[in-house]
């Protein structure tokens, strides 16, 4: 094995529970000290069909899943079959002792002695990887007994046995998998995914309100709100559809509450008539995109870029907005904290744009720290402001673009949100002049909004022969492809966008200029941010590399197409 | 509470004669006889000229899109149940372009009102046949006459057991104010479908033609018989019972929300111990 690290992958159908093996393991590892990237690669379909739990592990930082494959958990046949030509030097398949392993070093286990009933294969797996891994046992034992203690004593002590079992007879076999090098990360870290970090930084900026319409990847940001933020005072509603689900979010922060709308591209389409509505109301709301890749039903549990064209022109008519798109878990908290912010500080539509991949990958986070955040901006519930039951001017033409935003029911003076041109109290007009200096009003926020812009994250060489160029998930795959180079002796700099709009060239276009040669990577087939670039600035990157099969970036992968 | 407070009743955009005038009258009527100060009244509308009713009365208003007055009006009352909340829109509007949300607002059943000016056309639009336009009508764009069979909001809304199910007309104003009070103090969803004539558009639903075939409904009439009520609501025709149809107890979805016992959404602060908390259940 050439590296230090493993890579992990659990294949089988939906429904063999390789998601509850993965989950223990990558708990078991974190909870260890070992970095992880977990990434997950399933179909559209509830059970069937072939799905993988990659689990890339490390002592050492890392950021991006890796292709070869170290360990091969095959809970089927086909598992081996579609994956034997994927493992690394030396890497091992882990499989039941009734299945052929096709060639390929196996290490079978006789599933059927170690675990009574198949219920306790997972478990009985688990064992085994924890032996063969040399994860810490009484770690490994305090999560078994956390996940079955719920189900009695009886439950936790049958699967202890299960455990022991199995963690015995890979014993015997521990020459076939050189163990893990000793963990180094700090304890206490959480194991998150994208979509709960979202939600984490929905709830850390005080969100009260989600409305949303189921869609993958995007409904665990709901799901972990209903189960995990109901106790702090979140009312989520599954509107009836997602043209429902992005009124509803505008009626609540209407009402004064903070609302957060997830979705995917199809239900995004849908909705760009209510972010046209946010527009001209100026109306905050955050709304998170998870990208899967299209035209339409595209593929559903797959993973692409391709929405940012979607999420800049989404919505008719011409109002500002901003879009923030996060490379990292901690980014998908403090970039979902920050959009909170944003939206309430400019009343416009502000977007999280993400990705399958990154919805759905697991890392060792250490718990954010909430008294370091920074203050998010709220309307004002406050008295004054305008006369006793009259309206007040919700629409006051300022220098900023941003008017004074109170909220109704907590003082006497009236708050009109429309929907047509409208003067400065809320009322329909027809006045050119008036429509005009509205207009300019909206248009105005555009440059606080570019003016609070987050510039991109600069590492490698300050001049490079090579600069990479991406925006979002694809960030870490980018910077190890990019030390991949380095290592054989080119000078590589990356540029990583977590803004993708607005815009400030001063900001980046000197770095641009500065590199020989600038390659823009995307998850998508037209180099959408390429051109955003050029629009904004000019500049012309010398190519794109770009993935649009609906698969992850790998390091390897890049590094491959930039030899 | 004092008419005027609703401010005076000013010059809009509806055509002389149009039975939207009558309802917003009723409307004050309505809200100054349960002494509701502005301020403590959300009003939602969608598109259209029934629609346009936020902008020709002083209250809290949020004029949204067409079909969607109804997401944002349950929105306002989960994020704030102090505010009363009106919808008001019409037929085009909520049966057609909404009737998704309408659908699935009778079943959420939030406290809130609806109000339908229900004049059986599309007005701002100048007169396509609306979902409610009777089957054979000529209008412009049908002019060989309606082939849809016309969506009888009131029988669906009694078939899906909606909380509180009334039909008034524009032209009988005390009856019109009546059924909006009673709509607004029952606790859970209320649909007020009205007539409410539109003189440009509709040749046919003429004010003439509504009051001599709209008939209150008998002072004995049970408004808590379902079955009943799915007779009463097949009744259109030379006979039209305007009045509660029907009405039922079961709890608004704000009412059974504990997190909205502790008051308006917006003003509950992060709670970060929880939050903290939260946080180790990862770990
Ligand atoms: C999404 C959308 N589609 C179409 C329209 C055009 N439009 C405006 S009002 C209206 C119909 C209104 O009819 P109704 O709800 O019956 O109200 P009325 O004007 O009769 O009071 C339509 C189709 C629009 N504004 N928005
Ligand atoms: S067009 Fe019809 S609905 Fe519109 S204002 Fe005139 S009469 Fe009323």
């Amino acid at each position: 094995m050439s590296h230090t690290g493993r890579n992990i992958v659990i294949g089988g159908e939906a429904g063999q529970g390789l998601v509850t093996i993965g989950q223990m393991l990558t708990r078991a590892l974190i909870r260890s000290g070992y970095e992880v990237v977990v990434s997950q690669d399933y179909m559209s379909r509830v059970r069937g069909g072939h799905n993988t739990y990659s689990i890339r592990v490390h002592d050492a930082p890392i950021a991006a899943p890796a292709e070869a494959m170290d360990v091969l958990v095959a809970l089927n046949q086909e598992t081996v079959s579609l994956h034997k030509h994927e493992l690394a030097d030396g890497g091992i398949v882990i499989l039941d002792a009734g299945l052929d392993p096709e060639g390929t070093k196996a290490v079978p286990v006789p599933f059927k002695d170690v675990a009574p009933r198949p219920i306790f294969e997972n478990v009985a797996a688990l064992g085994v990887l924890g032996s063969l891994l040399g994860v810490d046992r009484p770690t490994m034992e305090g999560l078994v007994r956390e996940t079955f203690g719920k189900k009695g004593d009886e439950v936790v002590g049958q699967n202890m046995k299960v455990l022991d079992d199995a963690w015995k007879w890979a014993e015997a076999h521990r020459a076939s998998c050189a163990a893990l090098p000793a963990p180094r990360g700090p304890k206490g870290r959480m194991m998150l995914h994208g979509n709960e970090a979202i939600a984490l930084g929905a709830l850390a900026a005080g969100v009260k309100f989600c409305s949303f319409y189921p869609m993958t990847p995007a409904t665990s940001v709901a799901q972990e709100l209903i189960t995990k933020g109901r106790k702090l005072g979140v009312v989520v509603e599954q509107a009836e559809d997602e043209i429902a689900a992005i009124n509803m979010a505008l009626g609540a922060t209407y009402a004064g509450a903070k609302a957060l709308v997830p979705t995917s591209g199809g239900g995004f389409a849908l909705m760009t008539e209510g972010v046209s509505l946010a527009g001209v109301m100026e109306a905050p709301v955050v709304i998170v995109l998870a990208q899967r890749p299209g035209p339409a039903t595209g593929l559903p549990t797959r993973t692409e870029q391709a929405d940012l064209n979607l999420a800049l022109y989404a919505g008719h008519g011409e109002f500002p907005r901003a879009i923030l798109a996060p490379a990292t878990i901690e980014d998908c908290f403090h970039l979902t904290h920050a959009a909170f912010d944003l939206t309430e500080r400019f009343q416009t539509p502000v977007f999280v744009l993400t990705d399958q991949y990154l919805s759905d990958s697991y890392r060792a986070v250490v718990p954010f720290d909430l008294d370091a955040l920074p203050p998010v901006a709220e309307p004002d519930f406050g008295p004054g402001g305008g006369p006793k039951f009259k309206r007040y001017k919700r629409y006051e033409l300022t220098e900023s673009g941003v008017s004074p935003r109170k909220v109704p029911g907590f003082t006497e003076t009236l708050v009109l949100a429309d929907c047509h041109e409208h003067t400065e109290q809320g009322n329909i007009t027809e006045d050119p002049d008036l429509r005009n200096a509205m207009n300019d009003k909206r248009l105005r926020k555009g440059e606080g909004l570019r003016a609070l812009c987050i510039p991109p994250r600069v590492s490698g060489d300050a001049r490079p022969d090579l600069l990479l160029v991406c925006w979002g998930s694809s960030e870490g795959p980018v910077a190890e492809a990019a030390e991949l180079l380095r290592a054989r002796g080119r000078s590589v700099g990356v540029m990583s966008f977590t803004q993708v709009w607005p815009l400030d060239p001063a900001q980046f276009l000197p770095a641009l200029q500065a590199a020989k040669e600038v390659v823009c990577v995307e998850g998508n087939a037209t180099g959408q941010f390429a051109r955003l670039l050029r629009q904004e600035t000019g500049f012309e990157v010398s190519r794109t590399l770009l993935r649009y099969d609906g698969r992850i970036f790998t390091p390897n992968w890049l590094a491959e197409r930039l030899s | 509470m004092d008419i005027e407070v609703y401010g005076e009743y000013k010059k809009t955009a509806w055509c002389p004669g149009c039975g939207n005038h009558d309802v917003m009258k009723a409307v004050r009527q309505a809200l100054a006889g349960l002494d509701l100060a502005p301020n403590r009244v959300a009003h939602v509308s969608g598109i259209g000229q029934a629609a346009k009713a936020p902008h020709y009365i002083d209250l809290n208003g949020f004029n949204g899109l067409h079909g969607r007055g109804l997401p944002p009006a349950q929105a306002i009352k989960l994020c704030n149940p102090e505010l009363t909340v009106i919808a008001q829109s019409g037929d085009g509007c909520n049966y057609g372009e909404g009737g998704n949300h309408f659908l699935a607002a009778i079943r959420r059943n939030v406290d809130m009102t609806l109000l339908v000016h229900d004049n059986q056309i599309y007005g701002l639009t100048k007169g396509q046949a609306s979902p409610t336009t009777p089957e054979g009508q000529v209008t412009k764009s049908q002019p060989d006459g309606v082939r849809n069979a016309p969506f009888n909001p009131i029988a669906v809304a009694v078939a899906m057991k909606c909380s509180f199910v009334a039909r008034s007309f524009s032209g009988n104003t005390p009856h019109l104010v009546k059924m909006i009070q009673l709509a607004i103090q029952h606790k859970g969803f209320a649909l007020v479908d009205l007539f409410s004539p539109c003189v440009s558009f509709n040749k046919v639903n003429t004010f003439g033609w509504y009051k001599q075939r709209c008939q209150e409904l008998p002072e004995d009439y049970d408004p808590t018989d379902w079955a009943a009520a799915m007779q009463v609501a097949q009744e259109f025709g030379e006979r039209i019972p305007i009045g509660v149809i029907y009405r039922n107890d079961r709890p608004s979805l704000d009412a059974s929300l504990p997190v909205l016992q502790k008051g308006p959404l917006g003003r509950q602060p992060v709670d970060r111990d929880g939050l903290r908390a939260l946080m180790q259940s990862y770990t």
